[in-house]
């Protein structure tokens, strides 16, 4: 399945962001292969109405989940009415490191 | 002749600026004074009175879902992220728009028209009988004051003096109470935090074109950087107000200084007579 990381850059070695809108990259893991395609995020530096946008970007890139640190109340009504769930990373790691978590089952489910 | 009242810092003493030169100036003649601090308007608290109230609205985009497709061109136009089109359904999040219209331009389907949606009130009083107040009120957990601040000052239009208190800082509330004013007063105080509020609020007032003036409130007597800065940069400082007690006393109950202590009705008076002198008007 197809996974969504915020991420503070391109690759897995880079920082897991934790906010949601305005992270600077969007990391869509493909879990059975791993391989991964790194979306920048062009709203990161809005100066409103980021999160709606954000969560319109990768539901675009039809993503089952997120993981990030927190999500806004406006992004959250939009990713929990696309049917995309929810899991929160706030170890500070990579995203490798969130995306092993992830596969571990070890992260927070959120909604 | 319309005069603004801005500071740059909040709590210099705009709203006692603007109320007990409004109050000068109906002594004499019919003037009107609008309160543009629609956050915390405070006005009506020196003017009591009856006041009759409108409602301000805005547009904002209904959607029919029986007519909409879902085809995602409002959402992707939508620079503010109000809208997000779903499969099955489009979420309006009404305070992240700012009631552009556009969604309703680009829709191919014109499945999508406004209604008015109510963001603050306007009120109107006669609180003396040369004085009108006009006060904007934005409704508690609405973001936008400039459709508040708009509707107060339309409503004004057509007076031929009016004193428009502004909101504290620099951003969009302040330019719109600027906006097609003919001098603004700026009032500031002594301290490093007035002086450097000062210095911003006056890059607006050039950039607008408006000509300003200072006036110095709570003075101690240290005025020294704040007089070199008016130096510098060309602005007269056309008021002193002291740091005194008997001031704070009037002010903080409701009172005015020039109807407790009349001998500063010459010194609003002569206030007046330098913001028309600044226009280059008599």
């Amino acid at each position: 399945m197809k996974i969504c990381i915020t991420s503070q850059g391109a690759t897995l070695d880079a920082l897991a962001e934790e906010r949601f809108g305005r992270a600077p990259f969007f990391i869509i893991v493909e879990t059975d292969t791993g391989s991964f395609d790194a979306i920048e995020n062009q709203f990161a530096g809005g100066s409103g109405g980021v999160g709606p946008k954000a969560a319109q970007l990768i539901m675009a890139h039809k993503v089952t989940a997120l993981v990030s640190g927190m999500v806004g109340g406006n992004a959250r009504e939009v990713l929990l009415a696309a049917g995309i769930q929810l899991y929160t990373y706030r170890a500070g790691g990579t995203v490798r490191d969130a995306l092993d978590q992830f596969n571990k089952k070890t992260l927070e489910h959120v909604a | 002749m319309k005069i603004a009242v801005a500071s740059g810092k909040g709590g210099t003493g705009k709203t006692m600026v603007a109320a007990n030169l409004a109050f000068t100036l109906s002594q004499t003649c019919q003037v009107t004074l609008v309160d543009c601090d629609v956050e915390e308007p405070n006005l009506h608290l020196f003017f009591p009175a009856p006041a009759t109230a409108k409602d301000v609205t805005v547009p904002v985009p209904v959607i029919d879902e029986k007519i909409c497709d879902r085809c995602g061109k409002c959402g992707e136009f939508c620079q503010y992220g109000a809208l997000t089109v779903l499969r099955d359904r489009v979420l309006f999040f009404p305070e992240l728009c700012h009631s552009c219209g556009g969604c309703t331009l680009v829709c191919p389907k014109n499945a999508i028209h406004e209604e008015p949606k109510r963001v603050g009130i306007v009120t109107y009083a006669k609180p003396l009988p040369r004085l009108d107040l006009v006060s904007g009120y934005l409704d508690t957990g609405n973001p936008f004051a400039v459709p508040v601040i708009r509707a107060a000052k339309t409503a004004t239009a057509g007076d031929s003096l009016v004193i428009l208190d502004a909101s504290p800082g620099t951003s969009c509330p302040v330019v719109e109470t600027l906006d097609g004013c003919d001098a603004c007063i700026l009032v500031t105080e002594s301290t490093p935090f007035g002086l450097h509020d000062l210095q911003l609020a006056v890059d607006v007032t050039a950039r607008l074109g408006i000509p300003a003036g200072i006036v110095i409130n709570r003075s101690d007597g240290k005025d020294q950087a704040t007089l070199d800065f008016c130096m510098n940069h060309d602005l007269e400082v056309m008021m002193t107000i002291p740091f005194d007690r008997g001031i704070a006393t009037i002010q903080s109950r409701g009172d005015l200084l020039c109807r407790v202590r009349t001998e500063w009705l010459k010194a609003f008076s002569a206030l007046y007579g330098k913001c028309c002198a600044l226009t280059g008007a008599e």
